[in-house]
């Protein structure tokens, strides 16, 4: 595969960028690689980039399978249409990148999986307060609706938000919400020069911030953990050891460290380092480590004081790729 | 290349066949589950016929993996394991499974049963296909051993070891060694003083060259594991130079503060602010008890300071923490009584003349503060009748479900103790009478005809509320006379209650320091119950006598000399062998978090800060899994228990399981 790569390189190669669950941030990265970008227009021929370029659904539809060299996948998937053209890139790439966060782990709207369609919808066009003067007849969007003039579709709207690679087949990984710019040049650079490493790896160093970290570290142990806004951490120290839940220790490095760098702790946007299943229990059982005390009734404090959002704290991005992937859905009916 | 699993699954006789269809489990695992190569069940496995089967099988049939549903891990993982050694593979490629514990025993539907054992044998043919050949490791074994208490067990385990020529750091909490027989008089059966029997041993140990003895010392912090251990010890600040100090005593005998010792004397006389606790105390330095002394109190006196010879009182002195190295450690640190005022029906502290066994033994101890004169608490009346109540605090559902096993026969010594010096009436009022040792019943019949009277049943309550003449300034005694099926009541001078032994207060702090546990009540767990007694599931950590439940002084010596016969056998192989199932940390990985460090119960993790990772020292882990669990990079892996294995064992039990239908629409 690498061969292939680097020979369709030589003859331009054809470049995919497509976008599913996301919030945009993975384009603004991949644009932020700044003048880079002419390179890599020198070396592809950017066949999809709905947010970027002129491309057509119907003329990928029309490509030979395999026709394209590289596609790079930002956001997870919770559409119909979403998974028709994960599905689709699938088929029509040689290599299908999941890229950034959302495509890999779910990240934030993977915490959609905390609830259901219906109550997201209850959300959307019922209870919130700029909905209901102009849906008062309780509207839901509909797969399809019957006109006069004929039948008109909507993709179906998912229950549950699944990853990239719990929808097809994937061959890299590039973590980062978004990926940093200097991270995504990197990839580019392996994938022209072939220097890939074995399929499903993510593409990225194999340790953690602290790694990276700059800040001196002693003996964790942790008598209250607080909330960003609550104390103003000194920059010499851990900011764990300084009671500020900084994910960094659990979570893959590669960002040069960026938050810690400026005071505030890491939020885990990279997930786990290789081989770790599940990084909200990595991270769980980590802390539940450095918690200074014996006493049962004392840690449940410590825990409900400083940690009230556990699946936000700890899942933050990685919801829809943890073990579990949601919450039970007959106990959000309940 | 895939792996040939061999599963043998074990009828144990009927204990496992009873319960559970092992031929269908045998048949089913040959021909539905992957890798299996050969699947059989035999009537005993662990027998040499079972062993040689699977040992004929991997030479001839050329097996990689082996599977044995059986039993527990505890009682023959070992077995089969070296069935395996024996034909030349790896042991650590063969998985017990225990169907036996876990399902036979306590299952009642026998289909549901074997369908569970496919599951178990499915997850130990899934797991072991994973397993990795891994080499046992050998440490040298620390000569030196630690024995933590000055008891009668404790002095025996220590003399066995130094006359054995191995050294031994002995620690006692109090100022002396001798325990609990340095309080008691006689000693039943055999009626010989205690005192003549415990003190040559005791002043033995306290100059026995290959003996270092710490009192007034107590346990801070083990770590290190089986063969090296390191051990902090708190010299507790005796304020006496134990290397000036003669032992003439001139301190005591001058010091002008009187305390009430409620330690040796169990409250029944007084010793001085600076003391050692009995005249054949060992060793002979005093301490001074800076709670009660005038000058700690006062800020004034030092009279001690003023008479001592050779200045050796020193007021300045400072609790002093040492660490040694040791590799074995051997646990006697005995018990302590019930506290009878839990009862409130017997008065105890309440009425007078109602005493507890303690208190008895020194007050007819020739060597206590009456001396061995038995009176009452004027102190010059000799009581014409006592009672003794026996179980008080044991065979209760209120208080102990257990039977002390030993206030019996002190009873029936007390018995023979008040016949012998006084013209009292005695009786005992027992729930049974227990005398199952060499020459107990003996003694009980001894009692018979000297004149005891015995009373079968269990006292309600002491009182001193007199219904007629008879009864008046008595201690009226409430009881069912349950061979006689009737309710009486009688008057006595003298009640003696038998508290019940139990665990020491800080039994399972103390048991937490050094990594073993204790039973609900709080006795020491030994690793199995009849056949290694004195052994814990914490290799290198002993137990001996009481403190492992009641138990009368042969059973603590006996028990204090296997500790030490155990102790001994692995100072002489000079190593011991440690399982190669430990944690090891990727390096590259590794962000020097520092989570890992503090975690590991045995101090195995060092941190390298040049490099800035840490590093697991295998001759100090123990495979617990700790560090495993903490470290968020998930670099740390445990051998024999890594991703791969569990994950493979937990799709093994849920082969029948049907995907779950996660993300539907």
């Amino acid at each position: 595969m690498s061969e292939a790569t680097a020979t369709s390189a030589k003859t331009k190669g054809k470049l995919a960028i497509y976008w599913a669950a996301s919030c945009g941030g993975c384009e603004i990265s991949i644009l932020a690689i700044d003048e880079k970008i002419l390179d890599v227009g020198n070396a592809f021929d950017i066949v999809m980039f709905p947010c970027g370029a002129d491309g057509k659904v119907r003329d990928v539809e029309q490509m030979p399978d395999g026709a394209i060299d590289v596609c790079l996948f930002n956001g997870g998937i919770r559409t119909s249409e979403q998974e028709y053209m994960a599905q689709l890139m699938r088929r029509k790439s040689k290599v299908l990148v999941a890229f950034g966060s959302c495509a890999s782990e779910g990240c934030i709207p993977g915490l959609g999986n905390m609830s259901d369609r219906k109550q997201i919808f209850d959300t959307v066009y019922k209870e919130g307060s700029s909905t209901y003067p102009v849906n008062p007849k309780d509207e839901r969007p509909q797969a399809e609706t019957k006109m006069p003039e004929g039948t008109l579709h909507l993709p179906i709207f998912y229950d549950t938000l699944k990853t990239l690679d719990q929808t097809v087949d994937v061959d890299y990984y590039l973590p980062g919400c978004p990926p940093e710019a200097e991270n995504i040049w990197k990839a580019i650079v392996a994938i022209l020069e072939g220097k890939l490493p074995p399929k499903g790896s993510t593409i990225g160093v194999n340790t953690t911030v602290c790694d990276e970290c700059k800040r001196t570290r002693h003996e964790k142990k942790i008598k209250k953990f607080h909330r960003t806004w609550q104390i103003i951490p000194n920059e010499e120290e851990c900011l764990l050891e300084q009671g500020l839940l900084c994910c960094g220790l659990a979570t893959r490095a590669g960002c040069g460290s960026l938050c810690p760098q400026v005071n505030s702790p890491c939020i885990g946007c990279h997930g786990p380092n290789d081989g770790v299943e599940d990084f909200g229990a990595r991270l769980m059982s980590a802390m539940a480590s450095v918690i200074d005390s014996n006493d049962p009734e004392e840690i449940d404090g410590i825990i409900k004081d400083g940690i009230p959002d556990p699946v936000g704290t700890f899942y933050r991005f990685s919801l829809a790729k943890s073990l579990l992937r949601r919450k039970n859905k007959a106990a959000i009916a309940n | 290349m895939a792996e040939k699993v061999g599963v043998y699954v074990c009828h144990c006789g009927s204990n496992i066949a009873g319960m559970v269809d092992v031929e269908a489990v045998a048949k089913w695992a040959g021909a539905n589950v992957k890798n299996v190569a050969i699947s059989k069940d035999y009537k005993f496995m662990c027998s040499s016929l079972g062993q040689q089967m699977i040992e004929d099988d991997i030479k001839k049939e050329g097996l990689t993996r082996i599977v044995v549903a059986a039993c527990s891990p505890h009682l023959h993982e070992k077995t089969f394991r070296r069935a395996c050694q024996n034909a030349g593979l790896n042991p650590y490629l063969c998985q017990l499974t225990n169907v036996r514990e876990h399902v036979s025993w306590v299952a009642k539907d026998k289909a549901a049963a074997t369908e569970k054992v496919k599951s178990l044998v499915s997850a130990a043919v899934a797991r072991v296909t994973h397993q990795e050949p891994l080499e046992k490791m050998f440490v040298k074994v620390n000569p030196r051993t630690l024995v933590i208490g000055g008891g009668i067990a404790g002095l025996q385990a220590t003399l066995e070891l130094a006359d054995a020529g191995y050294p031994v750091t002995l620690i006692e909490r109090e100022p002396s060694i001798g325990g609990h027989m340095a309080q008691f008089d006689k000693t039943f059966p055999t009626l010989d003083c205690s005192a003549c029997i415990l003190t040559p041993k005791m002043s033995e140990v306290g100059q026995h060259e290959n003996v270092t003895l710490h009192t007034y010392a107590e346990l801070e912090e083990v770590s290190g594991s089986v063969g090296n251990f390191k051990v902090k010890i708190r010299l507790k600040a005796k304020m006496v130079d134990a290397e000036k100090c003669t032992g003439c005593g001139i301190c005591i005998e001058k010091c002008p503060k009187k305390v009430l010792d409620t330690v040796f004397e169990a409250g029944m006389g007084n010793r001085k602010a600076i003391y050692t606790p009995f005249p054949q105390a060992v060793p002979r330095i005093p301490v001074i008890d800076t709670e009660n002394c005038t000058y700690f109190t006062q800020g004034k006196c030092k009279v001690c300071a003023k008479v001592c010879p050779t200045e050796a009182v020193d007021y300045e002195q400072k609790d002093e923490i040492i660490e040694i190295e040791v590799g074995n450690i051997i646990m006697a640190t005995g018990w302590k009584l019930f506290d009878c005022e839990r009862i409130p029906q017997y008065q105890y502290k309440r009425l007078d003349n109602v005493y507890t066994n303690m208190e008895f033994e020194r007050l007819c101890n020739a060597a206590g503060p009456t001396n061995g004169k038995i009176v009452m608490r004027d102190g010059k009346t000799e009581p014409k009748s006592i009672a003794i109540i026996h179980c008080v605090g044991s065979r209760d559902a209120n208080f102990n479900p257990y039977c002390s096993g030993v206030c019996c026969m002190a009873a029936l010594k007390f018995g023979h103790l008040v016949l012998e010096k006084t013209n009292a009436e005695v009786y005992s009022f027992y729930i049974d009478m227990r005398a199952p040792m060499k020459d107990y019943e003996e003694f009980y019949q001894r009692l018979l005809t000297e004149g005891m009277h015995f009373v079968r049943g269990k006292v309600a309550e002491v009182n001193n509320a007199a219904r007629n003449e008879r009864e008046g300034g008595k201690l009226i005694v409430q009881y069912e006379d349950t061979l006689l099926g009737k309710q009486k009541r009688m008057p006595f001078d003298m009640v003696i209650l038998m508290g019940a032994i139990e665990p020491q207060a800080d039994a399972k702090e103390l048991g937490l320091k050094c990594g073993i546990s204790c039973s609900m009540a709080g006795w020491y767990t030994e690793r199995h119950p009849k056949l290694d007694p004195v052994a814990t599931m914490t290799d290198g950590i002993f137990v001996a006598g009481a403190c492992q439940g009641p138990k009368d002084i042969p059973a603590s010596v006996a028990q204090g000399a296997a500790a030490a016969a155990r102790v001994a056998g692995m100072i002489t192989k000079g190593t011991v062998m440690i399982e190669p199932i430990v944690a090891s940390i990727d390096e590259e990985g590794c962000s020097g978090c520092k989570i890992c460090n503090t975690m590991c119960p045995y101090n195995a993790i060092e941190f390298d800060e040049e490099k800035s990772v840490s590093r697991v020292i295998t001759a100090l882990c123990k495979g617990c899994g700790t560090c495993v669990a903490a470290c968020p990079a998930g670099v740390i892996t445990g051998a024999h228990f890594n991703n791969r294995q569990i994950y493979s064992e937990i799709e093994g039990i849920l082969w029948d399981a049907q995907p779950a239908e996660v993300a539907s629409g």
